[in-house]
């Protein structure tokens, strides 16, 4: 195999662990989210800014993984 | 064919001769200076032009105007404390001009200002520095506290010093890669399935199935609009939540 197509398929491998990681993560987020609301109606409002942080946070693990394939397919 | 690679539309190239040089750096105005122009001039109009006839009963562009500066004012707040209040005009000032970066580049044609990640690294650097003035300001040599929270055991701190000193530097990091990594991906997005109906609507027999893809990429730009907001509520709540830090020390 050329290195060239060991290159994509680190990409792949790359790409599969963030999406995974930041999938169930943000499944994780927003689930506790929804539920905090559903259990406290009245406590929406105060529960929006860290449900935007913590959605932020676990976005950034799947950004990381993507800026890293980016790099290996255009700059390595 | 003529097909476009995907990542095409994020290149940088000169619109004149270079006009000078910074250390062999030839500066020169290029599409991305253009765009800053036109995203400059749309924050500015966005804010001066629904407030100069003010009246009672709102205009649609003022209860829009309004319903903005509204939801930062509450955000800041309550992210950094009634101590937070004169920042105000700093943090709309960077959700003005990060949203309307966002929603230029969904103009087909137009450059995405914050696809580049030296310009969100500005934009994040100017916020790190001024939660750095406030707390040296506000602090003095006290601030350098916020890299020692408060109940650490003396034994510790050799260890938790240097990891709060990296997560408070990597934040600029994190925060402007986050703006560029999320208008990356939408823009390939959008372009990778623009290419694909042009290629399934030039193949032939089967040139009608090039609708669906067209569909999804019509809800695709919907969904970028969102995102487009989203980033930079998401942007300037970060940045009120660091700001706390400086003002009120943990």
């Amino acid at each position: 195999m050329e290195d060239s197509a060991l290159k994509f398929v680190g990409v792949g491998i790359t790409m599969l662990g963030g999406a995974i990681g930041a999938g169930y993560g943000i499944s994780n987020v927003f689930q506790a989210w929804m539920g905090a609301i559903a259990r406290n109606p009245s406590a929406d409002a105060k529960l929006r800014m860290v449900g935007f942080i913590g959605f932020a946070g676990t976005e950034l693990v799947l950004l990381m993984s993507f800026v890293v394939a980016a790099l290996l397919i255009f700059a390595v | 064919m003529g097909m476009h690679s995907p990542i095409e539309q994020f290149e940088i190239h000169d619109m004149a001769a270079p006009l000078f040089d910074v250390a062999g750096h030839p500066i020169a105005f290029t599409n991305f200076t253009l765009a800053i122009v036109v995203v400059v001039l749309m924050s500015l109009a966005f804010v001066i032009l629904p407030v100069r006839k003010r009246s009672i009963v709102p205009g649609r562009w003022q209860v829009l105007l309004e319903a903005f500066y509204k939801v930062n004012e509450s955000m800041l707040l309550e992210a950094a404390g009634p101590k937070a209040k004169p920042f105000l005009p700093f943090i709309f000032t960077i959700f003005t001009f990060i949203m309307m970066g966002n929603l230029l580049g969904l103009i087909p044609g137009f450059y995405t200002v914050t696809s580049q990640v030296v310009g969100n690294l500005v934009i994040a650097g100017s916020v790190i520095l001024v939660v750095l003035a406030t707390g040296f300001i506000k602090h003095g040599l006290h601030f350098f506290h916020v890299f020692l929270p408060s109940g650490v055991p003396g034994y510790l701190a050799p260890v938790i010093f240097p990891i709060e000193m990296v997560s408070f530097f990597i934040r600029p990091f994190s925060l402007s890669l986050r703006l560029f990594a999320n208008m990356l991906a939408g823009h390939i997005l959008l372009k990778v399935f623009a290419g694909m109906t042009a290629a399934i609507a030039t193949s032939g027999w089967i040139a009608s199935v090039g609708v669906l893809p067209l569909i999804l990429n019509v809800a695709i730009v919907g969904f970028e609009v969102f995102v487009a907001l989203l980033q930079a509520y998401i942007f300037t709540i970060l940045s009120s939540v660091y700001l706390r830090d400086a003002l009120e020390m943990h």
